[in-house]
């Protein structure tokens, strides 16, 4: 009978327990930067893989539109207007582009903020410093070789990776497929 | 009976293709190398066959205007300095097609090779067809090859270490350990490696 009792008590601590450390994973507010790179009116924070998971994994009913990129490469510095536009004209549809730079982290103030404000980016800008790629890449996604651009479209639990380029056409085709 | 094994056999290979892991192609580890003849800075055609010495090479498709690629150009050539007289020199192969990435031409790949010192070859993959057979998708993107009697068997596919911004914070030097162990005749440590990379433009 104490045995019992024993057990009894033991499972509502520990349900008490799953409860707390349950809320606290659910609540949404974004991870701790590494650094806040603060320019000419434009911020960029950047994070370690370990933080930058929080977008990658959200649980709502948006969805997300995440592209790994960085300012020196010509295929994601191409295919940024067509991310943008679907920022934007996708907006009421719940749809959020977030932009990865893996640009270098001694180039956030005199290359990628400068780049920030001369394309004028209305979409979230968050950059990813964490050299030891081999340790986050196939976290990110088991198929990626580690080649930029690289998109992941999720909504929920249902996502998409792509290791490729996209036109606006067929990044709305890809989104459309999601957000219903 | 006979029917069962039918089954059998077709569950067997249906399953494995279901486990294969889907990839760019290319050489796997433990592949064997077809050898190649590409046009060096110095307009001489460069082979495997080439060095009768060599125990193995290091192979690097990398490039010009990749940032990631130069951030690594000083370390390959500390590769090559320690590694060629040991047996395993550094063949670097830029595979980008110049049409699509101009800073990556044949006449900038020798202003690149003169300015730095390359004290290995730096090869022009012409029609960008070597590459596609390595399974390379970026720069750089490094091959160990050892060879073994007859043939070049690759031992190491990856990053050449840890830590592309800062090569003070490197931690595992993983092109130097796979060599260092094909050197001593023991197994490579890590075999495969992934790095972030400027996609190959061909």
């Amino acid at each position: 009978m104490i045995l019992m009792k024993k057990i009894l008590m033991l499972s509502g601590l520990l349900s008490i327990f799953l409860l707390i450390t349950g809320a606290s994973i659910y609540t949404d507010s974004e991870p701790k930067p590494l650094k806040i790179y603060q320019k000419d009116g434009v911020v960029v924070n950047s994070y370690d893989y370990n933080s930058l998971e929080y977008f990658l994994k959200k649980d709502n009913d948006t969805t997300y539109v995440v592209n790994f990129w960085a300012t020196w490469c010509v295929p994601c510095v191409e295919e940024l207007p067509s991310f943008e536009k679907l920022n934007k004209e996708y907006k009421d549809k719940k749809v959020k582009v977030i932009l990865v730079s893996l640009d270098m982290s001694k180039q956030i103030e005199s290359r990628l903020i400068p780049f920030i404000q001369k394309k004028k980016l209305r979409s979230k800008v968050v950059l990813l410093n964490d050299p030891d790629a081999n340790a986050w890449i196939e976290k990110v996604d088991k198929s990626w070789s580690g080649a930029i651009p690289a998109t992941i479209i999720y909504k929920k639990q249902n996502r998409k990776f792509y290791e490729r380029s996209f036109t606006y056409e067929e990044l709305e085709k890809e989104v459309n497929q999601l957000i219903k | 009976m006979k029917s069962i094994k039918v089954l059998a056999v077709v569950l067997l290979v249906g399953v494995m293709s279901a486990f294969t892991v889907k990839d760019s192609g290319g050489y796997k580890l433990g592949d064997a190398v077809e050898d190649f003849s590409l046009k060096n800075v110095n307009g001489k055609k460069v082979s495997m066959k080439d060095y009768k010495e060599a125990k193995g090479f290091i192979v690097i498709f990398t490039c010009n205007h990749c940032p990631y690629a130069v951030a690594y150009e000083d370390r390959i050539i500390a590769l090559d300095k320690k590694y060629s007289k040991l047996g395993y020199p550094v063949i670097a192969i830029n595979p980008n097609n110049p049409e699509k990435q101009k800073e990556d031409s044949y006449d900038l790949m020798k202003v690149r090779a003169k300015e730095k010192g390359f004290t290995f070859p730096y090869l022009f993959d012409e029609g960008q067809k070597i590459y596609p057979k390595f399974g390379a998708t970026k720069t750089p993107h490094v091959y160990v090859i050892q060879k073994t009697g007859k043939s070049n068997v690759i031992q190491y596919i990856g990053a050449i270490d840890d830590n592309y911004e800062d090569e003070k914070a490197v931690k595992q030097t993983y092109v130097q350990d796979a060599v260092d162990a094909l050197l001593k005749g023991s197994d490579v440590p890590i075999r495969q490696t992934k790095a972030i990379g400027c996609s190959i433009k061909a």
